[in-house]
């Protein structure tokens, strides 16, 4: 007989009524998916990484559809931290939202300046420290492709937020070893990763015979990564048991979602299903309750990393 | 539950039965039972149609510009879409029989406005951009306005123009650029001529990038309104992914990317930076 199950979920201090949430670049700023689903049926919002001043991103073509899945290069567009704070936030606690705001930066500094802003902004869950942002002009500013500037990205994020918000640092599967860097972001002070941004990639367009995206690379995500995710997410968990993961990549129906929880995930972000379809974490979280419950679990922590045995 | 947010408003997710799916020239006619949205979509929005199945590879939608509603006791309310079947999404589109099911949202963007006043206007359509102007025409007509259509394409096959469509138009010219159909040219060859003839106080205009930017010089050249629908690559059509963007300035002359599913696709002509799209937006 089918029974309840108790989805609540933690990460760091954070409490959470579910596991499901938005991935970050992917819900804009909650306003858009309002229409189809009260965003507080869902775990949380999690809102596109904001850096310090405005920013127009890439020129277009930014994205193509690839075998399930697709290639974005937005450059991180936004209204900036200032405006962020003072119009998106408040609207998506009003809303009943909580809220994980993801912040970017192109400096260590810059993350400090966006922590302590975010220090001073009351009702925020928790921080995603965007360190794996795949679409910046120098690869070598993807923070988290090195375990020591991410561990200085996240110490200084620390330092100022705190002990109250937790931070959770966002990887790149595009590492040698991921648990190295799972492990030094976590001893600078993470509560938790964010397992996986998209994976860098490519497509040529054959009637130019060049890049297709504007950006020329961007980010792949969609179903053809979850399986990169759902290892990266093994490994991580493996190496370093105690500490909390979200879980995002390909996440499309309630299946998936618990093959990241069994992988080792707290709580799963669904970033590329939305934008086929706005109110797939609605279906995909009552898909999950009900796995859990056909499989004998009573709540949501029981199953978190059950492959591990 | 009331709802703060004023972005989709009028949007519902709802599965569509394929009424009618036909062949007209280059382009399928596919007609949708969607219901009571049909009583919220305007000339100029659009839908948004899933595609392939459970098993599809394709992950994301695809958006179409509405061309006619209608709401009758048979079918419930219905719209018209003209698909070009050229990528994987629209071709699948074209094979489905009438009696399938797809997923829809609709209605989705912002639609063509329509002068309080009745205006001397003249609606262009590249290719199955017409699609979508007829349905306009009908309004602005019942509304008073003398309503006068140029469409074009590269070739008499590509022209999308319904013989009811042609009922509201005052006058309809064609060009093509093979000459294949009406006069050889393009849709701007003789527009300036055309905006002085007619007294033409306001262009509705749908098609490729190129052309919207030829009208906007010339409309603004005339100083008439032009109000462009435009065409870009979109992943949600919700506007959560920030792909469909294109570079709009505002009262004060400043650059922003301006997402065309919700702040389009209907966008004054001569705020849209036509010169810097696909351009690098750091000297914005």
């Amino acid at each position: 007989m089918a029974h309840e199950v108790d989805l609540s979920t933690t990460l760091g201090n954070a409490w959470f009524p579910s596991p499901l949430f938005t991935a970050s670049g992917c819900a804009s700023s909650g306003k858009e998916l309002a229409q189809f689903f009260p965003l507080k049926d869902i775990g949380a919002v999690v809102t596109k990484s904001v850096m310090n001043k405005p920013r127009h991103g890439r020129p277009t073509p930014r994205m193509a559809e690839t075998p399930s899945g697709m290639l974005n290069s937005i450059g991180l567009q936004g209204p900036g931290i200032d405006a962020f704070l003072a119009n998106d936030v408040p609207w998506l606690l009003s809303q009943g939202s909580r809220v994980i705001v993801s912040i970017a930066g192109e400096t260590i500094d810059e993350y400090s300046i966006l922590a302590r802003k975010i220090r001073s902004t009351p009702g925020i869950s928790a921080v995603e420290v965007n360190i794996s942002c795949p679409n910046v002009e120098n690869r070598g500013l993807v923070f988290a492709t090195d375990c020591d500037t991410s561990a200085r990205v996240v110490e200084g994020v620390r330092k100022v937020i705190g002990g109250e918000i937790p931070i959770l640092a966002k990887l790149t599967p595009d590492v040698t070893n991921i648990a190295d860097v799972a492990r030094s972001v976590a001893n600078a002070g993470a509560d938790g990763v964010a397992l996986i941004n998209t994976v860098l990639g490519m497509v040529i367009n054959l009637e130019t015979m060049k890049p297709h995206l504007g950006g020329r690379t961007g980010g792949l995500s969609g179903p053809a990564i979850r399986p990169i995710a759902v290892r990266a997410i093994y490994q991580v968990h493996e190496a370093l048991p105690e500490l909390p993961i979200l879980g995002m990549g390909g996440v499309a129906s309630g299946r998936d979602a618990l093959e990241l929880i069994l992988a080792g995930a707290s709580g799963v972000s669904v970033g590329t299903a939305s934008f086929g379809n706005p109110t797939a974490l609605i279906s995909i979280q009552k898909e999950l309750s009900e796995l859990l419950a056909q499989r004998g679990f009573t709540s949501l922590k029981q199953a978190v990393g059950y492959a591990h045995r | 539950m009331a709802r703060m947010s004023t972005i989709n408003k009028s949007a519902v997710q709802v599965d569509a039965t394929i009424i009618a799916n036909k062949r007209i020239g280059a382009y399928h006619q596919i007609i949708l039972s969607v219901g009571e949205a049909v009583r919220n979509c305007r000339p100029g929005n659009f839908i948004a149609i899933q595609f392939g199945g459970e098993a599809s590879r394709m992950v994301l939608r695809r958006a179409f510009a509405i061309s006619r509603t209608s709401e009758n006791a048979q079918y419930g309310g219905t719209v018209e879409l003209i698909v070009a079947p050229h990528g994987s999404g629209s071709k699948w589109l074209c094979a489905q029989v009438e009696g399938a099911e797809v997923n829809v949202i609709t209605p989705l963007g912002k639609a063509f406005g329509v002068p309080t006043e009745p205006a001397n206007a003249l609606l262009i359509g590249g290719g199955y951009g017409s699609a979508p102007l007829f349905g306009l025409a009908d309004l602005l007509k019942s509304r008073g306005c003398k309503v006068d259509m140029v469409l074009g394409a590269s070739n008499g096959n590509k022209i999308y123009a319904p013989m009811e469509g042609k009922r509201s138009v005052n006058s309809l010219k064609i060009f093509t650029e093979d000459g294949s159909m009406g006069e050889s040219g393009r849709v701007t060859s003789q527009l300036a001529e055309i905006i002085a003839e007619r007294n033409i106080e306001i262009i509705y205009s749908c098609g490729p990038m190129a052309m919207l930017k030829a009208i906007t010089e010339i409309a603004s050249e005339h100083q008439v309104i032009h109000q462009a629908s435009v065409e870009e690559a979109m992943a949600c059509g919700i506007g959560i992914c920030m792909t469909c963007v294109l570079p709009v300035k505002n009262e004060t002359g400043a650059i922003s990317m301006k997402r065309s599913c919700i702040d389009g696709p209907v966008m004054d002509g001569a705020s849209v930076c036509w010169d810097l799209v696909g351009k690098s937006t750091e000297n914005f």
